[in-house]
């Protein structure tokens, strides 16, 4: 036991004496996290909203207000007439406009319907889609107290509510958070370790240690226990990050969470001593880890483009991705709150794929060496 | 232990890998506390052999011993009896010198307070009480030979290996270097050692040389020298392996 300890203490000098590794192991969970949640938010905020119509329209200067008060939108100009719509759109000065038809109250309780029409940038399509939802939603919540007070009367057109669950806001860190955390698991477990394996081999230094009386298997561990340590720390600090910076709940289990980390961190170690095993230089490694884990796992695990969209040949690809099952669990458990019972399928998957890397990859390592 | 005992005893070792015969049916004997030279060319099987020895490889066939366990069944037993040095590693550079005591120390299954006593007993004889915190990068290569032999003889073995020990070193250190082995064979400890120089192969007790996986000679420098009628064991070399050794 002694001799793993020392082997354990050994890699823990390895990784702080080494300014880039700690550099990479302490700051980069910070960076991504902040970076994906804020910079590289998809959400909208406080999107100027110009409107045309008449303000003195009880109707419009309901739905006015609406738009004055909501959290995403804010109030631009009331303008006079279509024309000036675009100029203020194409300077920047706002995002969209809401334009209403003279006499908008008039025809609604007369002809039970009105028109309004939403302009938007569509120059920018992601944005402009969230904020004519915003805006319909904003109107059709109008209409709703509308239909509501009119009720009996016949006259109330039926509109369908739209209400994201779990994620009401359209919040992009609860798809971030889940994805980052895959991400950087990985990058900790599979590229470290395996860099890690590869310099020592590179260095002549394991063929010293493999002529030691410790068994191969202690040595495989003590090398894999460290990172093991090290994205235990990197999991709770994101954690923390999700919740009291980005806003982002723990709805679930806690312990579930952490299971669920442990068998994807074991399933990522496996995938950094099979690529340690294959690769004769660090550059080999640092590579197969950048291009063969790192690039499927931000395009095909769900993080940046949903799975269900890909092509069958992708979808078939993606579920060979341990990162894409850790992430729909996450998610489920993060932000719907989900239990045990409703990720069996994904959690079955992943713990099989953590067997089988991890005896595979051991297995070539022992006979190797 | 009696003087004439035998550290490694070899008997028609051989090696194959598929069709190739790495080690040919090799044999030998090594006494406690002799400096025995193991030369060839590259390729010649050296390290194939030397791996079997020190418990990291199984032979295809034949018998053998090193410091009394079966090469056979017994490699765990073998690796806490043996000492390793290569010259392709130093030792962890990005630890500080006592850190690597420690390190290997601990490996080897000393205690605590062995390993401090260790440490500074270690440090004593190398006379590096004051690179005690010192970075092994930092170091010069000559220290750092010397520092890699007493840590690969930490625990104490009745045998330790030397692969090429002295690789990249000038002559001068190299002879220092050799009176750290001439110690330890003085105090019973029996020294392997691989090396492309010739003039260190005038320093051994006996040496072998390896052809084609097969021991082509063996003998004391003295003997190999008039058995081919030699002045020097380069020319033993050259007449046996068809190529010349490394000059200094």
């Amino acid at each position: 036991m002694k001799e793993i300890l020392a082997f354990i203490q050994k890699e823990f000098w390895h990784i702080f004496r080494d300014r880039k590794t700690t550099l990479i192991v302490l700051v980069m969970p910070v960076v991504q996290i902040v970076l994906f949640g804020f910079a590289i938010s998809t959400e909208v905020h406080n999107a100027v909203v110009d409107v045309v119509g008449d303000i003195s329209d009880p109707v419009v200067q309901r739905i006015v207000n609406r738009i004055d008060v909501n959290e995403y939108l804010e109030l631009g100009r009331i303008l006079n007439s279509t024309s000036e719509v675009e100029a203020r759109i194409r300077k920047g000065k706002s995002t969209a406009a809401v334009c209403f038809e003279d006499g908008f109250d008039k025809a609604l309780t007369a002809e039970g319907k009105a028109t309004v029409s939403i302009i938007s940038d569509g120059a920018d399509p992601n944005t402009a889609q969230m904020v004519t939802s915003y805006v319909s939603g904003v109107i059709s919540s109008e209409q709703l107290s509308i239909s509501t007070r009119t009720a009996g009367g016949g006259g109330a057109t039926m509109r369908p509510n739209v209400q994201l669950m779990y994620n009401p806001a359209m919040n992009s860190s609860y798809n971030f958070v889940p994805g980052v955390m895959g991400l950087i698991l990985m990058l900790i477990c599979s590229m470290m370790t395996s860099v890690s394996i590869v310099k020592e081999k590179e260095l002549g230094t394991l063929e010293l240690v493999l002529v030691s009386p410790v068994k191969p298997f202690w040595i495989i561990l003590s090398k894999l226990i460290p990172y093991l340590v090290l994205s235990a720390v990197n999991f709770i600090s994101v954690l923390l990050l999700a919740v009291f910076v980005m806003d982002v709940p723990v709805n679930g289990s806690i312990a579930l969470l952490s299971l669920v980390a442990l068998i994807f961190v074991g399933s990522s170690l496996g995938l950094g001593l099979l690529v340690s095993v294959i690769s004769s230089t660090q550059q080999t490694a640092m590579l197969l880890c950048g291009m063969g884990l790192t690039m499927p796992t931000m395009m095909l695990s769900g993080l940046i483009f949903p799975c269900e969209s890909m092509p069958v040949a992708l979808q078939i690809f993606s579920d060979i991705i341990p990162a894409k099952w850790f992430i729909i669990m996450v998610k489920k458990i993060m932000i719907q709150g989900a239990g045990i019972s409703s990720i069996i399928k994904e959690l079955t998957v992943l713990t099989g794929m953590m067997v089988f890397l991890l005896w595979f990859s051991i297995k070539k390592f022992r006979t190797r060496l | 232990m009696e003087a004439n005992e035998k550290t490694v005893v070899i008997r028609g070792l051989v090696k194959r890998f598929g069709n190739f015969t790495a080690v040919d049916h090799i044999s030998f004997e090594v006494s406690k506390g002799e400096i025995f030279g193991f030369l060839g060319a590259n390729g010649a099987g050296k390290t194939t052999a030397i791996r079997i020895l020190c418990g990291l490889s199984v032979p295809t066939s034949g018998e053998g011993t090193v410091a009394g366990f079966s090469i056979k069944n017994q490699q765990e037993s073998i690796k806490k009896h043996i000492g390793y040095m290569s010259q392709k590693f130093s030792l962890y550079s990005d630890l500080k010198v006592w850190e690597n005591i420690e390190l290997f120390g601990g490996i080897y299954g000393l205690s605590d307070k062995q390993i401090k006593e260790k440490i500074s007993s270690m440090l004593k004889a190398l006379s590096m009480e004051d690179a005690r915190d010192m970075f092994v990068r930092d170091m010069p290569l000559g220290w750092k030979q010397k520092l890699a032999f007493s840590i690969a003889m930490v625990h104490d073995p009745q045998i330790v290996f030397l692969d090429e020990p002295t690789g990249g070193v000038d002559p001068v250190t190299r002879r220092n270097f050799w009176e750290m082995i001439y110690e330890a064979a003085s105090r019973g400890v029996t020294v392997f050692v691989t090396t492309h120089y010739m003039d260190e192969a005038e320093y051994c007790d006996r040496v072998s040389i390896m052809v084609d996986g097969r021991i082509e000679a063996l003998g004391s420098p003295s003997q190999l020298k008039m058995q081919y009628g030699a002045v020097n064991m380069d020319e033993v070399f050259t007449k046996i392996a068809g190529r010349p050794g490394k000059q200094q």
